[in-house]
């Protein structure tokens, strides 16, 4: 078992999974063309949920806290992103590329804006003062979470809202007879884009380094002279700024979106972020990959088992490495 | 004492319902390496976080180069130059070696000499330099642990029990190196085990139960078997 560990370990170890997941629904699907949609859908919803779940994990590993009320930025996210496409409808349905994409990247970063902002309010307000308490920040983040439900419903009712789409971004690319949705393609690259910026911030930057070492060990951290608490407050807001990113992102993908929108995920980047390993950014984006590709293998060849999927590979990576598949080393 | 850097004066500490040091005071003079020796349980490591802020003092003053450091949060503490090395020795283990002591570094750049002087005490850090410290031996995390200790210049160190579970080996060059590190800061270093502590000590207390129950010359400790035996058998690991 060893021998055979150490020479996938060679190979790539657990990042072999999404090849030899995609390779089996290969196998399974039998159609080049389906597989090569379903993969690239699979892969622009990983990515999107990597956005969610990679500020949580980090905010699992660095500060102890279980943030229940996470979702609540997604779901922000999301409709200031819907809000911002319908102020800027004529740059969205106008026949400017350039245009088209300004008025998708103002909607991301007004929401991204939007979830720093929060996610400041929130770590000083909310999460502060229960810090190393766990009980008391279930509940009250889950509390929180009920009063920001109840605020979009009264800013933006109950009814789902409808998101415009750029046009440069709407329909497929054609190859062959392959169609891959030209909104997924972006997705997966801006989801890209953020993972290479993250890598690159958290292993060649001080503050990174910081970050890194506050995951494993925060006392230590503090005895070397650190202020922990000031990391604490931004990781907590690039956390909550990346969970609205993605809450943009996703509105866009869906096109139509309602206030439950946050809630319905979060089952999604809990997943996520348990069978990645808390504290890991790689972890994140190879767990995000894995639920992305097979919620969308599973619903074309097993539509009935669609919804149980995800939980069957948590229970089956939980039963095979407890802590995940790539967990911050600590200690 | 007048030339102490460190003084504990009736510090109470309690670790949730537990009182655990009970008006704990001495002084460390500054310079050389002071000892503070006791059996397992008896508050030496709860004496040395106390220090460090890590847990507070719910009574007494503790006093760095005649600044009340009781209250201080523990970054502060250490920017006063204090560095602390656990007895879980705290490394970063996904961190490299070179990381773990850059963040050592206040500036995040290296002092040429001070490195090379690293280099010098323990061979292996600029071996293993660019290799994760989970990897590393447990007497490699040790020297990992000191190197980041003295790779900027600190007025005073903390030790917690560098010598657990260590080989005699190790612990020929652990004595080797503090003796020169001790010559230029000045060193509190919890131990059991007491000929590590009689190579190394210029002063000793001894602690038991939260309190202290000998504080003298390491000399006249080592001289003085009636009070070896007294103090050794009420409190000290001998045999080691």
């Amino acid at each position: 078992m060893t021998e055979i560990s150490s020479h996938l370990n060679r190979f790539g170890g657990v990042y072999l999974l999404p090849v030899a997941i995609a390779a089996l629904a290969f196998a399974l699907i039998g159609v080049p063309s389906t597989w090569v949609t379903l993969t690239v859908a699979g892969l622009a919803m990983g990515m999107m949920i990597f956005l969610m779940a990679s500020g949580l994990s980090l905010i699992f590993g660095l500060m102890d806290v279980l943030n229940f009320g996470h979702s609540a930025f997604v779901s922000f996210g999301a409709f200031i992103a819907a809000s911002t496409l319908a102020a800027l409808a004529g740059w969205v349905a106008g026949d400017s590329a350039i245009l088209n994409i300004a008025a998708l990247l103002l909607a991301v970063a007004a929401a991204t804006a939007f979830g720093a902002a929060a996610g400041w309010f929130f770590e000083r307000v909310i999460v502060k003062p229960v810090y190393k308490d766990h009980l008391r920040q279930i509940l009250i983040t889950i509390g929180a979470l009920i009063v920001a439900e109840q605020l979009l419903l009264a800013i933006w009712g109950g009814a789902p809202v409808a998101v415009p789409r750029p046009k440069v971004l709407e329909g497929s690319l054609i190859i062959g007879d392959v169609a891959i949705e030209i909104y997924r393609i972006f997705a997966f690259l801006l989801g890209l884009a953020v993972y290479v910026a993250m890598h690159f911030a958290l292993n060649r930057t001080r503050i990174g380094l910081l970050i890194r070492a506050g995951v494993e060990n925060r006392e230590m951290v503090e005895a070397l002279g650190f202020r922990i608490d000031r990391l604490f407050i931004g990781v907590f807001m690039a956390g909550s700024a990346l969970a609205a990113m993605g809450g943009a992102m996703w509105a866009g993908y869906q096109g139509l979106i309602t206030p439950a929108l946050g809630g319905e995920l979060m089952i999604l980047v809990f997943i996520v972020v348990i069978i990645g390993g808390l504290g890991s950014i790689e972890g994140s984006l190879l767990g995000a990959i894995l639920v992305g590709l097979l919620a969308n293998y599973v619903a074309f060849l097993f539509p009935k088992l669609s919804l149980a999927s995800n939980m069957l590979l948590m229970m089956i990576i939980l039963l095979w490495r407890p802590f995940g598949l790539k967990p911050a080393i600590k200690g | 004492m007048s030339d102490a850097i460190l003084r504990l004066d009736d510090v109470h500490t309690d670790i949730g319902q537990y009182h655990i040091l009970h008006g704990v005071s001495f002084d460390v003079p500054e310079g050389g390496v002071h000892v503070l020796l006791g059996r397992n349980g008896a508050g030496k490591t709860t004496t040395l976080r106390t220090i460090m802020g890590l847990w507070r003092a719910r009574k007494g003053a503790i006093v760095f180069r005649h600044h009340d450091i009781t209250a201080l949060p523990t970054p502060d503490i250490a920017r006063l130059g204090i560095a602390y090395v656990p007895e879980n020795m705290g490394i970063f283990g996904g961190l490299t070696v070179e990381e773990n002591m850059r963040l050592a570094t206040g500036s995040g750049q290296f002092d040429k000499d001070r490195l090379d002087r690293v280099f010098a005490l323990f061979p292996a850090m600029e071996k293993f330099w660019t290799k994760q410290a989970f990897a590393l031996s447990g007497g490699q995390k040790q020297m990992l642990a000191i190197s980041r200790a003295i790779i900027e210049k600190r007025a005073m160190i903390l030790i917690d029990e560098p010598t657990k579970g260590l080989a005699p080996a190790i612990i020929r060059a652990m004595i080797a190196a503090f003796r020169e590190i001790a010559a230029d800061t000045t060193i509190l270093l919890v131990e059991q085990n007491f000929l590590f502590a009689r190579a190394l000590g210029r002063g000793v207390t001894v602690i038991d139960d939260g309190r202290i129950v000998h504080d003298g010359d390491m000399a006249a400790l080592a001289a003085d078997e009636g009070l070896q035996t007294k103090l050794l058998s009420l409190s000290l690991d001998a045999q080691h």
